[in-house]
C-alpha cells in the first residue's frame, strides 16, 4: 500500500539509537606512541537506525570519527565476500548483519576473522586461504576436443552441486573452523566446497585428481563435523554436508 | 604492494588408490569402533548391573565367574582394545588441536602412546591369566565351581 501524496514525510519516525562498537584493532606501524604490532580494543559510539548494518556503523566510524580504521568491503551487498568479520563471536558479513539483530543494548564486538594473519585492524592476509583454493584446481578439467556448443547437463545433474556454486570465497567458514585455527596444514572447509562444486559436476573429468588431493593429510579427514562452517556461511551453504559427501565418495569410490 | 601472488603449479595427484592412507583409516576406525562400542558397552552394563540381582551381585565371585568363561574373556578383550584405541585416537586429535608448543605436543603424544600400550597389555594379562580360585581363600567368597577343583 502506498501512502497518500499529501501525507507528511515521516523520516523522523524511524527511531535512532546509540550503539557502542568494540573493535579489536591491530596497528602494524605503531602510531600515536604505540608499539608496532599492538593489538587493542577500542570503543566507538555512533547514532544509528535499527535498519543500519554493521558495515554502515563501520563507515560512520571511519568517515566521521577515526579515519585510520581499516576494513575491506567492495559491493556492500553480500555478493563480493570482502567484509567477513567476527561480529559478537560469530563469523558474518558486516553488510548482511543488521544492528537490531545484534542486541544493540550491549557493545557489539567486532574482530578480524580468526586463523589468518592480521595485517591491520579488520584486514587479514587472505593468501593462505586462496592458496588452499588453488590447490584443489577450481577450474573445469575435460579431455577430448572442445565442443562447438555449450556442454549440456540435465537439471538433475546440475542439482547435485547447486549448493556449492553459491560460495563467494568470503572465508567465513574456513576461519570459523576449529581445526583450521590450530592446524595450519588443513585446507579448510572452503577449499572442500570449491572442490565439491567440480567433483560432482557431470561435465568435469578431474574429479579423482581432486579427490586424491582431498584424501591427503591436509584434506577431508581432518574435518570432525563441528558444523561451525555451516553455521557461519552467509550464503547458507550446507558446508559440513558437502564435506561429508566428499568423504562418502572417497569411502565408496562412487561419485 | 607486492602485486599478484606467485602461482604454484597445482599439486600432482599421487595415485588413484585410496588405500593405505592413515588419516582415512583412522577416521573410518573411529566411526566403526564407536558403533561397536555402543553395543558392547550396552551388553556389558546390562549383564553386570541390570540382569540377575543387579548392582548387588557384583563381588569377587561374580567377576571371577565371568572371567573364567572364554566368551566373556574375548568379549572384554574386544571392548578393552576397541575402547583404548578409540579413546587414544580421540585424545590424539585433542592434542593436535590444543598443544601448540611442539615439545609439549610430542611429550603428550608419547605419554598417550605409552599409556595406551601399557593399559592394553595389563588388561589383556588380567583377562587371560586371571585365577578365579586363588588357593587358601575363604570358599564363601569364591565362585561356586571352585568346590569341584
Amino acid at each position: 500500500m502506498t501512502a497518500p501524496a499529501d501525507a507528511p514525510v515521516t523520516t523522523d519516525a524511524i527511531p535512532t539509537m546509540t550503539v557502542t562498537l568494540k573493535i579489536l584493532r591491530f596497528d602494524p606501524d605503531g602510531l600515536d606512541g604505540r608499539e608496532p604490532g599492538t593489538e587493542y580494543w577500542e570503543e566507538f559510539q555512533i547514532e544509528a537506525h535499527a535498519t543500519d548494518r554493521v558495515l554502515d556503523a563501520l563507515h560512520m566510524i571511519k568517515w566521521e570519527q577515526d579515519g585510520t580504521l581499516a576494513f575491506r568491503r567492495s559491493c556492500a551487498h553480500g555478493v563480493c565476500g570482502s567484509d567477513a568479520m567476527r561480529i559478537n563471536a560469530r563469523n558474518r558479513l558486516a553488510c548482511k548483519t543488521l544492528l537490531k539483530d545484534l542486541n544493540p543494548a550491549k557493545p557489539i564486538m567486532v574482530e578480524p576473522i580468526k586463523g589468518l594473519p592480521v595485517e591491520k585492524d579488520l584486514i587479514v592476509d587472505m593468501e593462505p586461504f586462496f592458496a588452499s583454493y588453488r590447490e584443489i584446481m577450481p577450474f573445469l578439467m575435460t579431455s577430448g576436443p572442445t565442443p562447438e556448443r555449450e556442454r549440456l547437463q540435465s537439471p538433475e545433474d546440475r542439482e547435485r552441486y547447486d549448493d556449492t556454486t553459491k560460495c563467494i570465497l568470503c572465508a567465513a567458514c574456513t576461519t570459523s573452523c576449529p581445526v583450521f585455527w590450530t592446524d595450519g596444514q588443513y585446507f579448510g572447509p572452503q577449499a572442500i566446497v570449491g572442490a565439491h562444486r567440480f567433483i560432482f559436476d557431470s561435465r568435469d573429468e578431474g574429479e579423482w585428481d581432486r579427490l586424491e588431493i582431498l584424501n591427503d593429510k591436509a584434506g577431508v579427514w581432518k574435518c570432525r563435523t563441528a558444523f561451525n562452517c555451516t553455521e557461519a556461511c552467509p550464503r547458507g551453504i550446507e558446508v559440513t554436508k558437502a564435506i561429508s559427501e566428499v568423504k562418502h565418495a572417497l569411502n565408496t569410490g562412487e561419485i | 604492494m607486492t602485486g599478484a601472488p606467485e602461482l604454484k603449479a597445482p599439486k600432482k595427484a599421487v595415485s588413484h588408490s585410496t588405500l593405505g592412507r592413515a588419516q582415512r583409516w583412522s577416521w573410518i576406525f573411529q566411526r566403526v569402533s564407536g558403533v561397536l562400542l555402543i553395543g558392547l558397552i550396552a551388553v556389558h552394563l546390562t549383564v553386570n548391573l541390570v540382569m540377575g540381582d543387579g548392582i548387588n551381585q557384583i563381588d569377587f565371585a561374580f567377576v571371577a565367574g565371568k572371567l573364567a568363561n572364554p566368551f566373556w574373556q574375548w568379549f572384554d578383550f574386544t571392548m578393552l582394545v576397541l575402547a583404548m584405541i578409540h579413546g587414544a585416537n580421540g585424545m590424539r586429535m585433542i592434542i593436535n588441536d590444543y598443544a601448540q608448543t611442539p615439545w609439549i605436543a610430542a611429550t603428550l603424544h608419547w605419554a598417550l602412546r605409552i599409556s595406551t600400550v601399557v593399559i592394553v597389555i595389563l588388561g589383556t594379562l588380567v583377562l587371560f591369566t586371571f585365577d578365579p580360585c586363588p588357593a587358601g581363600s575363604d570358599p564363601s567368597l569364591l565362585p561356586s565351581f571352585c568346590e569341584d577343583i
